[in-house]
């Protein structure tokens, strides 16, 4: 590796995922004199519409619905949209270098963290997640390609993709260089990234562990026409990342009489297993895993009881009390509590700052809202429909993203 | 009345029963000890009603429910009142950050001791034999905590004299001791114990660079541990293990076992047809990890291990981490009945969980 090299250059000229040994592998002036942009430069549009073209081009994308979204999410359409929602302020810059920490459990997170981090005017690394995911992969070719080409040279130093094995001393010297570190997760990770320091003039953006639950209307399911497609959307949601999401659903809320909540219970369940058949592997250590966890609960809570089942694609085990604390025993791969509810109050009891995502089936704003201000819970960042768990927004676990990774140089008049 | 029935099958040799009569005796005893253990245990209860167990529809131990053997490090399950325990056995996991910890009473204890020495006796013969640990002492020093290297050798020991070990602390093999320990016992047979990748990597390995050639063919050789680490990492199987310990010192008794913690006691042992096993007092069952239904002979799945010695703890029908396939029933060449199975190794881990695996150690 040419030590010397510019520092983007050092990912053009190997391979789009940079290997880093050690902190002299960085090339201080390069890097850390680049300069910052105002949130939502034309430049960035332009590299990132690029970066989404060269996405949707690739023949792999059919498989990885997950790299699909993202490159819709980049699209000049849906940037310009995002520019114009943005309410620009007069010398609003990037705030210099952002450290970019990403999580090994969502593939393409890494990807929003990048993006949130340029659309807001900065100089950004980011440490990729240590597995082989071939979405990373395909998203950082098409990095590479697009800062090769001649309209987007003046980004070229905008952007710098590692990856290393734990090091400490290299996340002690990017921590000691950075304006802003963001760490994607979970707590042990944040704990111990931690123990690199920042400088004085630095913050961290941290994305800890949380927890997520699905809400649904019973009679509302039975009546939708479309239920293969409910059955995908939560496929989505859940087994295209394992259940590892932090936005993925453990808990399933149903809301309803009791015979159709029995009834869409049935059916919803046997719609997704007959798609799992087709599209999901359970390996056998997690077929183990969700044994021991189901059995580790049965131990643990009182009320609780196996749904019975003829495989193990879906663990199910429904609760006949909501128990605080619950978010302590989620597991992964296909692990739900089911609960039957007849209010959303009913979560009152148990929401707390853990909680992140609702995502629901057959209600609408007024019945959260009503919820939401009778009983203000301590969590809850997000409610979007079953599907959208994984969607990125600039506004993230209650950060906005641009207006954080930006920061504004005053003026007072003279009087 | 499990004391009877066990103390009449130890009147019997240990792989004489074919499949169908040890059948009729482990329903028996395990729908027993399953009671047993629902009456006795809090935990073994909360799992029952957990998975709506109803016994009276059950007749076979294939449809009883069988415990991740996780469930021991998270847990002090126990079947027994406390102060009845005499011992408790403990192993480190792999990561060695959690302990499986099996209470032991004295009558489970006995038991255990008891079906041990008849299986092992099956292959080394009634008396003790000299016995030479191919370890380093060090390896059972710290008592508060045995790998399940230990384990195993605190458990062999039993069965030898004038125990040695001869590996060194740095795990650099003592040949002047070994070769002293051979010619003062140079009339009997002597048992050999150890762990299977330690017996290749520091004692055979050891034998080859140092060019020793030794003659123990009046030596019988008994490892435990599994191959992984040795088809991985050496690229070395069964067969070539034991043909090149036989090219280096003749020694011919080689036999491997397959046994844990959790069920202490009840060991298979390989016969002389390379396969392994169990006695007839426990037995193996392959199932699909897909639905856990039991899967045919010849085929993959994850390894249960039942055995009718497990009172004091819930440990008599587990569902180990590890691959194996069966291979038939009754018809081993080698002349022992009942099944005969292979173990391939532990189930490939999944990648760690939750959000970030980068800094969890």
């Amino acid at each position: 590796m040419q030590k010397n090299a510019d520092a983007a250059t050092l990912m053009l000229v190997n391979n789009p995922l940079v290997e880093v040994h050690s902190s002299s592998d960085f090339n201080e002036d390069a890097l850390f004199s680049a300069s910052v942009l105002s949130p939502f430069s034309i430049a960035v549009i332009d590299l990132l519409s690029t970066i989404s073209a060269k996405i949707i081009r690739n023949k792999l994308i059919t498989l990885y619905p997950d790299v699909l979204y993202f490159a819709f999410w980049c699209s000049r359409k849906n940037l310009t949209k995002l520019a114009s929602t943005y309410q620009a302020g007069s010398n609003r810059f990037g705030r210099g270098v952002i450290f970019h920490i990403a999580p090994s459990n969502v593939p393409i997170n890494f990807a929003f963290s990048m993006v949130a981090g340029l659309l807001a005017g900065n100089v950004n690394i980011i440490r990729l997640p240590s597995s082989n995911f071939p979405q990373v992969q395909i998203i950082c070719d098409a990095v590479v390609e697009a800062l090769d080409m001649p309209e987007h040279k003046l980004l070229r130093n905008q952007l710098l993709l590692i990856r290393y094995p734990h090091n400490k001393s290299i996340t002690d010297y990017l921590s000691k260089k950075c304006n802003v570190r963001i760490i994607w997760g979970g707590d042990n990770a944040i704990n111990e990234i931690r123990n690199s320091p920042l400088s004085p003039n630095s913050f961290d953006i941290t994305f800890a562990d949380r927890y997520s639950i699905c809400i649904i209307n019973s009679a509302f399911y039975l009546s939708y026409q479309n239920k293969a497609k409910i059955a995908k959307d939560f496929y989505n949601d859940t087994y295209l990342l394992d259940q590892n999401a932090c936005s993925s659903p453990h808990l399933i809320i149903w809301v309803g009489n009791d015979s159709d909540t029995c009834l869409a219970k049935n059916v919803f369940w046997s719609y997704l297993h007959n798609l799992l058949l087709e599209k999901y592997s359970l390996s056998p250590i997690n077929a183990i895993n969700k044994l021991s966890d189901s059995y580790f609960s049965a131990i643990n809570l009182k009320d609780s009881h196996l749904v019975k089942a003829e495989d193990n694609l879906i663990i199910r085990i429904s609760i006949d009390k909501l128990f605080e604390g619950i978010e302590n025993f989620k597991s992964s791969c296909g692990f739900f509590y089911e609960f039957n509810a007849v209010n959303i109050s009913e979560l009152s009891s148990i929401v707390n700052s853990k909680y992140q995502t609702i995502t629901y089936l057959g209600f609408d704003y007024d019945y959260f809202n009503l919820f939401i201000n009778n009983f203000i819970p301590k969590g809850i960042d997000r409610i979007v429909p079953i599907g959208k768990a994984l969607d990125f927004n600039l506004t993230w676990d209650g950060f906005d993203l641009i207006t954080s990774l930006s920061r504004i140089i005053h003026f007072d008049a003279f009087e | 009345m499990i004391s009877n029935n066990l103390n009449n099958l130890l009147s019997l040799a240990p792989f004489s029963l074919a499949h169908s009569e040890k059948e009729v005796i482990l329903n028996k005893a395990l729908i027993s000890l399953t009671k047993h253990h629902i009456e006795n245990c809090i935990e073994y209860e909360k799992i029952t009603n957990f998975i709506n167990l109803d016994l009276n529809k059950i007749f076979n131990y294939v449809d009883l429910p069988f415990l991740p053997v996780r469930l021991f490090k998270q847990f002090e399950l126990l079947s027994v009142p406390k102060s009845q325990i005499i011992k408790t056995m403990t192993s480190s996991g792999t990561t060695g950050q959690s302990l499986s910890k099996i209470f032991l009473d004295r009558s489970t204890s006995t038991f255990q001791i008891k079906v041990l020495t008849k299986i092992v006796s099956s292959l080394i013969g009634n008396q003790r034999l000299p016995m030479v640990v191919i370890d380093s002492p060090d390896v059972i020093g710290d008592r508060s905590k045995f790998s399940a290297r230990g384990a195993g050798i605190i458990g062999f020991s039993m069965f030898g004299n004038d125990r040695i070990f001869c590996l060194n602390s740095d795990m650099s093999l003592n040949i002047d001791l070994f070769i002293q320990y051979l010619s003062k016992h140079k009339n009997s047979k002597i048992l050999l114990f150890g762990f299977t990748y330690i017996v290749w990597l520091h004692f055979y390995q050891e034998l080859i660079n140092r060019n020793i050639s030794l003659d123990l063919s009046n030596c019988i050789l008994i490892h435990g541990g599994g191959w992984k680490k040795l088809l991985i990492d050496k690229n070395i199987n069964a067969f070539d293990f034991k043909r090149q310990l036989y090219d280096i010192c003749g020694i011919r008794n080689v036999y491997d076992y397959y046994g844990m913690v959790e069920q202490t006691g009840t060991i298979n042992i390989e016969c002389s047809e390379g396969f392994l096993h169990p006695s007839i007092f426990s037995d193996i069952i392959i199932r699909d990890p897909f639905d856990f239904s039991v899967v045919e002979n010849g085929k993959i799945g994850l390894i249960e291990v039942v055995s009718i010695l497990p009172y004091s703890y819930p440990g008599h029908i587990l569902l180990t981490e590890d691959e194996g396939i069966i291979y038939g029933v009754d018809n081993c060449k080698c002349g022992k009945l009942g099944k005969y199975f292979k173990v391939l190794g532990r189930v490939k881990n999944a990648e760690k969980r939750g959000c970030s695996d980068t800094y969890v150690s």
